[in-house]
C-alpha cells in the first residue's frame, strides 16, 4: 500500500506549526515524537506513520480555529474519531495534523418528545444509546466496534450494524451535524426529519470519510425500545442452503430485525474461543424478530414454517434472555475468537442477497487458488459479507497473498451487481480497487464535491479515490491552472 | 424533446446550447420549473426486479402506477411511502424526494434509493450507489441526486429498496385540532407501538397507522387505542391534499414547535410525520409571520419560489458551487431562480 510522499516543507515547520496550534487551543497539542506514536495508525493496524502532530480539542471553536491554522499553513488535516476504522480511514501522513475528537463527548440536547439527541461527534456509539435507555429509547445503528467508536467515525463512513435489516444505516438515523470546514467556516445542515432546503448536504457529508469536513456535533434519531427481542439460531448442512433459506424469509414478507450468517470454519474457531453452545454444523443463521412476546411468536411461528421447507439440522429457539445471550455470544466472539487462532483481513462487500450461494461458491474457489482459509461470518439479511481470511503475518508474502486474495473477493462482489464495501468505508485499504467499480467520469463527479467542500484537497486526502486518479488535485495542479 | 436511451439524452444535453428543464410527470413541479420543457418519460421501464432481494431498478422515467403495479403483483411495494398523484414518474418522485406519511418508520425517498444513473450539465453518463442494501463506496451522491429537482442532472434509472406489504393495516383517530393532535401523535410515536403513519386531517383530527402481521396488529391497535382514547377508522394515507386557492406552503419543524407555528397560522389543509410536517393554503402571495423556529416554510405553488428563513450562506454557496461544478454552463434552469446563463449566449 502507498501513500503520497510527505511535504517536507511542512516537516520542516514542524515546530513552529505545533507553536501556532498550541497558542490557538493550548493543552490540546501533542508534537512529541514519542507521543504521537500512538495515533500512527487506526484499526488497519498493518499500516503506520506517526503524524506531525494531534490535537485534541474540546469545542466546535477549537476545530475551527485548528482548521484555519491548517488552512493559512497549508498544512493536511486527519480526522479521527475513536481510531477504530478497519479501513485506514484516519491514518496519518507524516505531514498531517491527526484531528482526535476523543474529548468531544457530552450529550448537548436530549429531546424524548421530538426523538432525537445531540451529541459532540466524539460520543462512543453505544454511550448515545447508554443516554436514553433509562428514557426506553435507544439509537438504531450499532456497528461491531459501539463501545469504542465515535459517532464522527461512524458518520464519516455511514456505519451499519446487525440491526440495520430493519433500522437502516447511520445516514438513515441522522437528522443534521455541525461541521467545520477545511477553511475554518461552520455550518449545520440538516434540520428536522434531517430536511434543510436545497441540496441534501448532510446526505453527502455521510460518509464522505472525513474528506468534505470535520463534523463535531450530531443531531441523531432515537427510537423507542421495542418491548423485547427474540433470536433463533438455524442450523444447516450447507452454506447454499443457508443462503437459500434467507432469501425465501425475506420473500416471505417476513422481516426480522437481523439474519446473521456464520459458515463451519467460523463457528468452529467461535466455539473453542466463547463456547456458546453451538450445533456443529456447516453453516447457521441467527435470526432476531422483536416485539411483545405475542408479536415474536407470530413471526418465528413463520420463520421456523419456512425454515423446516430447508432441513434445517436445528432450530434452537430462545426461551430465556440467558439462551438469546448465548446465541448472540459466538457472533459477537467471532472476530476475537478468528483473530486468537490467525492473523486476518476482513472484507466488506455487499452482493444481492439473491447471489450469496454463488458468492460462497467463488470465495471457496478463489481461498483453494490461493491456499489461505477464509472463513465467512455477515449479516446475511442484507447481503453484507465479512469474509476473514486467515494469514500469518510472519511469513513473508502471506500479506501480500491475503491482499491479492481479498481483491479478488471484492471484484466476485462488484461482477455480481455488488459493491467494495457496505460499512467499513474505502479508506487507504480498497482505494486502489474503485476504478472495478466506478468509471473514471463516476470518481470526477464524487471528486468535484471534494473540490467544492474543500477545493485544496488538504482533507484525509490520501484515502478514497485511486492515488493517480486523485494526484493532479492533491497536487494542486488543477487548482493553480 | 422527448428521448428514448439515455444516450440520446446525454447528446441532447451535450449539444444544448439553450437553457432545459426536466420533467417526468409533470406533477409537481414548483414555481419557474418545467419553463423549457426537457420530457423524461420515454426512458421508461423496469430493467431488474428480484423480489427476494427486496430490490427494483426501473428507469426514470417508468410511471409510478406501473412500478407499484409490477410490486403489488409480487406482494410488495416501494419500501418508502411516495406522496402519490396521478400521472407521475418514479424519476419525478426521487428528484422531489417526494416522501408521504410511512417517512416516521422507514424515512423518505432518499433513505429507500439504492443507486442512480444521470447526465449532469455536460452531457456525462454518471452512476452512483448500486442495488444492494449497504453501500459506502466512495462518496453518497444518491442522496445529492434525491431531491435535487433537476439542479445537477437528469435522472436516468433509479434502484430502490422494496418491502414486503404488510398484510393488515389499521387507523386510529382521535378527534381533535392539528394542536390538539400534537399531543397525539407523539404519545403514539414515543412508545412501542413501530407506527407507519401519524397525521392530522381536518374533519378526522390525529390519524395513527399501525401495519404489520394480523396478531400484531391486533395487539398494538388495541394498546395504543386505549392509551389514546382512539377510535378505529378508515384514511387515504397514499395522496397529501392540496391546496384549493392561494398558495400552498410546506412547513418543517419539530413537532414540539408545530403548536406554535399553527397559532401563527390559518387551519392547515394537512399535518404529516407526527407534527414535523404542516401543509397550509395561504392568500397568493402572502409570507406567513412566524416565531423563531428550527425548520424551514417553503412555498411549492404560486409566483415565485420562496423560502425561509433564508439559508445561512456559507449554505447557500455550497449549493451554488455544487450546482456549478455538476452543471457548469448552467443548463438546468429548473427552480426558477434561473442562474446567470450569460455564458449560453456566446
Amino acid at each position: 500500500m502507498q501513500m503520497p510522499a510527505p511535504d517536507q516543507g511542512v516537516i520542516a515547520r514542524r515546530a513552529a506549526i505545533a507553536a501556532r496550534l498550541a497558542h490557538a487551543v493550548p493543552g490540546a497539542v501533542i508534537d512529541d515524537p514519542m507521543e504521537t506514536r500512538a495515533y500512527e495508525c487506526d484499526a488497519l493496524s498493518a499500516y503506520r506513520c506517526p503524524p506531525l502532530a494531534v490535537v485534541l480539542p474540546r469545542t466546535t471553536e477549537e476545530v475551527a480555529a485548528i482548521l484555519r491554522i491548517c488552512h493559512d499553513e497549508r498544512v493536511p488535516v486527519v480526522p479521527r474519531g475513536a481510531g477504530t476504522s478497519l479501513a485506514g480511514g484516519s491514518m496519518p501522513t507524516a505531514d498531517a495534523v491527526v484531528v482526535g475528537l476523543a474529548r468531544m463527548n457530552a450529550v448537548l440536547e436530549t429531546d424524548l418528545a421530538d426523538r432525537f439527541i445531540r451529541v459532540q461527534a466524539g460520543r462512543t456509539n453505544l454511550s448515545v444509546s447508554g443516554a436514553v435507555e433509562g428514557a426506553g429509547f435507544f439509537y438504531a445503528p450499532d456497528p461491531s466496534s459501539q463501545l469504542a467508536c465515535a459517532i464522527g467515525g461512524n458518520i464519516g463512513m455511514n456505519s451499519g450494524g446487525a440491526h440495520c435489516l430493519k433500522y437502516g444505516v447511520t445516514t438513515n438515523n441522522l437528522l443534521g451535524v455541525t461541521v467545520v470546514l477545511m477553511d475554518g467556516s461552520v455550518v449545520e445542515l440538516g434540520g428536522p426529519m434531517g430536511e434543510a432546503p436545497g441540496l441534501d448536504l448532510l446526505g453527502v457529508i455521510c460518509g464522505s470519510e472525513g474528506q468534505l469536513g470535520i463534523v463535531t456535533e450530531a443531531t441523531l434519531r432515537i427510537l423507542p425500545k421495542p418491548v423485547g427481542a427474540r433470536p433463533v439460531l438455524v442450523g444447516f448442512d450447507a452454506s447454499e442452503t443457508a443462503g437459500a433459506c434467507v432469501a425465501a424469509i425475506i420473500r416471505a414478507g417476513v422481516l426480522p430485525v437481523a439474519i446473521e450468517f456464520m459458515d463451519r470454519p467460523c463457528i468452529r474457531a467461535t466455539e473453542e474461543f466463547a463456547g456458546a453452545g453451538y450445533p456443529d454444523c456447516e453453516a447457521l443463521l441467527i435470526i432476531e424478530v422483536e416485539g411483545s412476546p405475542p408479536e415474536i411468536d407470530e413471526q418465528l411461528a413463520l420463520i421456523r414454517g419456512i425454515a423446516d421447507g430447508f432441513a434445517p439440522v436445528e432450530f434452537r429457539e430462545s426461551r430465556s434472555e440467558d439462551e438469546s445471550r448465548r446465541i448472540w455470544l459466538g457472533r459477537k466472539s467471532a472476530f476475537g475468537a478468528m483473530g486468537q487462532i490467525n492473523d486476518y483481513m476482513c472484507l466488506d462487500g455487499t452482493i444481492p442477497v439473491s447471489t450469496l450461494p454463488q458468492v460462497l461458491a467463488g470465495i471457496a474457489r478463489l481461498s483453494g487458488e490461493y491456499g489461505l482459509d477464509v472463513a465467512n461470518v455477515f449479516h446475511a439479511g442484507d447481503g453484507n459479507m465479512h469474509p476473514l481470511i486467515l494469514y500469518n503475518a510472519n511469513t513473508p508474502g502471506d500479506l501480500e497473498r491475503c491482499e491479492a486474495l481479498g481483491a479478488e473477493i471484492l471484484k466476485l462482489c462488484v461482477q455480481v451487481g455488488g459493491c467494495l464495501t457496505g460499512e467499513h468505508g474505502v479508506g487507504v485499504e480498497k482505494r486502489e480497487l474503485m476504478l472495478t467499480q466506478f468509471s473514471q467520469a463516476d470518481l470526477e463527479a464524487q471528486m468535484q464535491v471534494k473540490d467544492v467542500f474543500d477545493p485544496q484537497w488538504l482533507l484525509n486526502a490520501a484515502k478514497v479515490f485511486p492515488l493517480a486518479v486523485s494526484a493532479p488535485r492533491r497536487e494542486g495542479l488543477r487548482n493553480a491552472a | 424533446m422527448r428521448p428514448e436511451t439515455e444516450a440520446e439524452l446525454a447528446e441532447i444535453i451535450r449539444t444544448s446550447r439553450a437553457t432545459l428543464s426536466p420533467i417526468g410527470g409533470g406533477t409537481r413541479l414548483r414555481p419557474g420549473e418545467g419553463v423549457a420543457p426537457l420530457d423524461v418519460s420515454g426512458l421508461s421501464g423496469i430493467t431488474l426486479y428480484e423480489p427476494a432481494a427486496l430490490t427494483v431498478v426501473a428507469r426514470a422515467g417508468t410511471p409510478l402506477a406501473e412500478l407499484q403495479a409490477a410490486l403489488a403483483a409480487e406482494g410488495q411495494m416501494l419500501a418508502f411511502e411516495p406522496d402519490e398523484r396521478e400521472g407521475s414518474t418514479i424519476g419525478g418522485v426521487v428528484a422531489a424526494n417526494a416522501s408521504g406519511a410511512r417517512r416516521v418508520q422507514v424515512g423518505a425517498c432518499r433513505d429507500a434509493l439504492l443507486g442512480v444513473r444521470f447526465v449532469d450539465g455536460q452531457g456525462e453518463v454518471i452512476a452512483n450507489g448500486g442495488r444492494v442494501m449497504k453501500n459506502v463506496t466512495g462518496y453518497d451522491l444518491v442522496k445529492l441526486m434525491a431531491g435535487s429537482r433537476g439542479q445537477l442532472g437528469v435522472l436516468t434509472e433509479v434502484a430502490l429498496k422494496t418491502a414486503p406489504k404488510p398484510p393488515v393495516t389499521a387507523t386510529l383517530a382521535v378527534p381533535g385540532t392539528a394542536t390538539d393532535a400534537v399531543a397525539v401523535l407523539t404519545q403514539a410515536l414515543t412508545g412501542p407501538y413501530d407506527i407507519s403513519g401519524a397525521a392530522w386531517l381536518p374533519g378526522q383530527g390525529a390519524l395513527v397507522r399501525i401495519e404489520g402481521l394480523e396478531g400484531s396488529v391486533a395487539i398494538r391497535s388495541k394498546a395504543l387505542a386505549e392509551k389514546l382514547g382512539a377510535e378505529v377508522t378508515q384514511a387515504d394515507w397514499a395522496t397529501v391534499p392540496r391546496a384549493a386557492s392561494g398558495d400552498l406552503w410546506r412547513i418543517i419543524c419539530r413537532p414540539s414547535e408545530a403548536p406554535r407555528l399553527l397559532a401563527a397560522l390559518p387551519q392547515p389543509i394537512a399535518m404529516d410525520w407526527g407534527g414535523a410536517l404542516i401543509w397550509v393554503a395561504l392568500p397568493a402571495g402572502e409570507t406567513p409571520n412566524l416565531p423563531a423556529w428550527s425548520g424551514h416554510a417553503s412555498r411549492v405553488t404560486g409566483d415565485a419560489p420562496l423560502t425561509i428563513p433564508a439559508p445561512n450562506p456559507v449554505v447557500s454557496r455550497l449549493n451554488a458551487s455544487l450546482r456549478e461544478r455538476f452543471d457548469p454552463r448552467a443548463i438546468f434552469a429548473s427552480d426558477g431562480t434561473c442562474r446567470q446563463t450569460s455564458r449560453l449566449s456566446s
